[in-house]
């Protein structure tokens, strides 16, 4: 399916969901207002047409001068009712949420794809973003106790973590032995 | 040798003796395997068939921090780790030696500047006995720093020495 | 139905299974075991949280971080010609790949065309570096499950790679090799030659490690139906690459989505096969440890075909493409996916009209195969949890970037 139709697909069947569609360009996307996103990413794995059965990647950004955060799903189908063929098509599309930077939320998709969980995960340890209904939201690479988001643009680096000293500069304090 | 270390000035008997202790500890080695990172696979390579830290009688790689004499800190040190790596270092025996592989472990390396998250040199956990650059070090120069290592052990002597205040520091 | 309850109905002959299942008076009290993040076994700094009963592992819950070097921002701070060496240091086993996806993704962004000649000499490349970490994989797979001696034999022809990688960049395990437009540098003298030698010698040798090491009775015992994965969680779980394909999907982004001309070769999508039947070994399962480790030996040999016919004709011309100098990224983004060694590899770049990208985000395979570790370790022994890590063959820099 070629994005022009994924997005005619969509729009007429979530006329009230679709924010923005993007059809031209390298990365066809369409903006998802985050209230319906549940619904629509349910359609989007589950319906014959469209299958996306795997989420590939989910980036959050952060849109600082609008004064707001994004998350981009990127999707794609594997058609699995073949075994042994080998696949050579394939259709993939990108799915975009927006949410306030204060309040940052979102609803989680760990349901509809399992991936999702550790992908959300990641969003939430370095963007903020919280996935309300996730089933495990906590950070995933940074300590438990770490302070602030660091793929903000305005996030301020550690000085100190624990006793050990941080730096960007070049001058570092003498080690402590 | 904790009970003849420090009670004798240098002399015939203690050097002697030095030397043998020094010989037997400079050709066992016992490195722990603690890759973190990239360095770890030049650390394998290593230990397999074309440079074979064997030969250096540093080959038995052991996985138990109480089993090892070198801690050879391969790869980028970050803030998580850095509490699980001093554990690893309370833990292993005297006499104990670290060495720092790569750029990461000795200064942050490339992740210097806009790595938030890396411990900007491993020194600043543990101290360091053998630094070796390179991103990541090949393997011949981990083996020369192993020999570096093997040089310093040799000079090591069980006569009255003054402590550093760094060695102090870490064996209180 | 459990996971072990499918391991019996599918190999009923797999004796020792019968112990995952009934317990009996071996039930003991629930106990918290910590693996990693120093382990030999996890493959780097990877913990495993395991609540055990007995030696019977009922929930194992992956912890990682522990080697997360901030690629991302970086990626937002450094032009993208200078961020290259940084995805070498993401999978630092396969380097050129990781190269070739970013170089990849900023040239769709920006509308370059890559000269022809960088183009084949890239899937060579590309592939070579595939057999080069399959061979770690396989190395070190054997070393997890008690056996050392393949581990010697994978790292001799491993290092004869990495010469032929250093005579053309001067690197053994961070390339930065292939760049942004084209490639660093045009091969030197003679290296087709050696590299066709070299080919020459490592064919035969597969089948020394399938001797070695895949049809090894004791090493069939240890992985063959063990961690199954089904072919609908392997895709929620967005699995790609071997373990994918080990499940039975002949699905690869080379063929699907072909990049850098690897349409014009032709190569075959080796999956698994179950047991029993042409020469697999019997209890050998579609999805099992084995399966994701025996893909990864016949995509060593499919590589070397692949290499062949790109070093059959490499056409002449330029390596770099001509407008790269001074580089502005358009406001706009690109998300491209390659197939490294460990699966779908992506590189998300988004620009805002400067020379520096206001967003780089990677989605590494091992972080995504990684993420199937839990509900593949319920009920299983304990032994059993470093032979699935180890298939899945994760590679911790890229986990955690």
């Amino acid at each position: 399916m070629a994005p022009e139709e994924i997005c005619k697909l969509l729009t007429t069947e979530f006329t009230d969901a679709i924010v923005k569609t993007v059809v031209e360009g390298a990365h066809p996307y369409v903006q998802v207002s985050p209230d319906r996103w549940p619904d629509v990413a349910r359609f989007l794995c589950d319906d014959s047409r469209l299958g996306m059965n795997l989420l590939r990647s989910i980036s959050a950004l952060d849109l600082l001068s609008d004064d707001r955060l994004a998350c981009v799903y990127d999707l794609m189908r594997i058609v699995v009712d073949r075994p042994d063929v080998l696949i050579t098509e394939t259709h993939e599309f990108a799915i975009r949420v927006e949410t306030d930077r204060n309040e940052p939320v979102i609803p989680s998709v760990a349901d509809v794809w399992p991936a999702a969980d550790w992908h959300e995960r990641e969003a939430y340890d370095l963007m903020g973003i919280r996935f309300t209904d996730h089933p495990d939201l906590r950070r995933i690479l940074c300590p438990d106790d770490w302070e602030g988001y660091p793929l903000r643009k305005d996030y301020e680096f550690p000085l100190e973590y624990h006793g050990i000293p941080a730096t960007t500069e070049y001058e570092l304090p003498n080690p402590r032995h | 040798m904790s009970w003849i270390e420090n009670r004798f000035e240098e002399g015939l008997i203690v050097t002697s003796l030095d030397w043998a202790i020094n010989w037997g500890r400079s050709s066992s080695i016992w490195p722990m395997t603690f890759g973190l990172a990239c360095c770890a696979i030049e650390m394998m390579a290593v230990g397999a068939s074309r440079f074979d830290i064997d030969r250096f009688g540093a080959g038995a790689f052991r996985a138990s921090p109480r089993q090892s004499d070198l801690m050879i800190v391969a790869g980028t040190v970050t803030y998580k780790m850095a509490s699980r790596l001093k554990r690893l270092y309370n833990q292993m025996a005297e006499p104990k030696y670290v060495m720092a592989m790569g750029a990461c472990t000795i200064g942050g390396g490339p992740y210097f500047k806009h790595g938030y998250h890396v411990v900007k040199g491993v020194d600043l956990v543990v101290p360091v006995d053998i630094y070796i650059p390179g991103c990541p070090p090949r393997p011949e120069a981990l083996l020369e720093g192993l020999m570096r290592l093997q040089d310093k052990i040799r000079h090591q002597t069980r006569a009255k020495t003054v402590m550093t205040k760094a060695k102090e520091v870490a064996l209180s | 139905m459990t996971m072990a309850d499918t391991v019996l109905e599918s190999a009923p002959d797999l004796l020792v299974d019968t112990d995952r299942v009934e317990q009996g008076d071996l039930r003991t009290e629930e106990m918290l075991v910590n693996m990693g993040p120093q382990h030999p076994s996890t493959h780097g700094v990877l913990r495993v949280v395991l609540r055990t009963d007995g030696e019977m592992v009922l929930e194992a819950i992956p912890h990682i971080g522990y080697l997360h070097r901030c690629a991302e921002k970086i990626g937002e701070s450094l032009a993208p010609y200078q961020y290259i060496p940084y995805t070498d240091r993401m999978d630092y086993l396969a380097g050129m790949n990781n190269n070739q996806a970013f170089a990849i993704a900023v040239e769709r962004l920006c509308g370059l065309e890559v000269p022809a000649r960088a183009q084949a000499i890239r899937v060579v490349f590309a592939e070579f570096n595939r057999i080069a970490s399959h061979l770690v994989s396989l190395g070190t797979y054997g070393l997890d499950m008690g056996a050392f001696t393949p581990f010697l034999y994978c790292f001799r022809e491993r290092e004869m790679i990495l010469d032929l990688f250093e005579a053309a960049c001067g690197a053994r395990l961070t390339y930065s090799y292939i760049t942004v437009g084209g490639i660093h540098e045009d091969l030197p003298a003679g290296w087709v030659e050696r590299c066709l030698e070299f080919l020459d010698y490592f064919e035969p040798k597969i089948d020394d490690y399938n001797n070695l090491l895949s049809f090894n009775h004791i090493f069939v015992k240890r992985t063959a139906g063990v961690g199954v994965v089904s072919v609908d969680e392997a895709i929620a779980y967005g699995l790609t690459g071997p373990p994918l394909r080990g499940s039975g999907i002949r699905w690869d982004l080379r063929k699907v989505l072909p990049y850098d001309g690897y349409e014009m070769y032709d190569f075959d999508v080796p999956i698994a096969r179950s047991g029993g039947t042409d020469e697999i070994p019997h209890g050998v399962v579609v999805g099992d440890c084995w399966s994701r480790y025996y893909v990864r030996v016949l995509e060593m040999t499919q590589s070397v075909r692949i290499m062949r016919q790109a070093l059959a004709n490499l056409p002449d011309g330029d390596t770099e493409a001509k407008k790269i100098k001074n580089l502005k990224l358009p406001d706009d983004e690109v998300y491209v996916g390659i197939e490294n060694p460990r699966g779908q590899l992506g590189f998300y770049v988004r620009g805002d009209g400067s020379t520096i990208p206001s967003r780089v985000k990677a989605r590494g395979p091992s972080f995504c195969n990684l993420s199937i570790t839990t509900p593949l370790c319920r009920n299983v022994m304990l032994a059993d949890v470093p032979a699935i890590i180890g298939s899945i063959d994760v590679v911790m820099g890229e986990v955690d970037r």
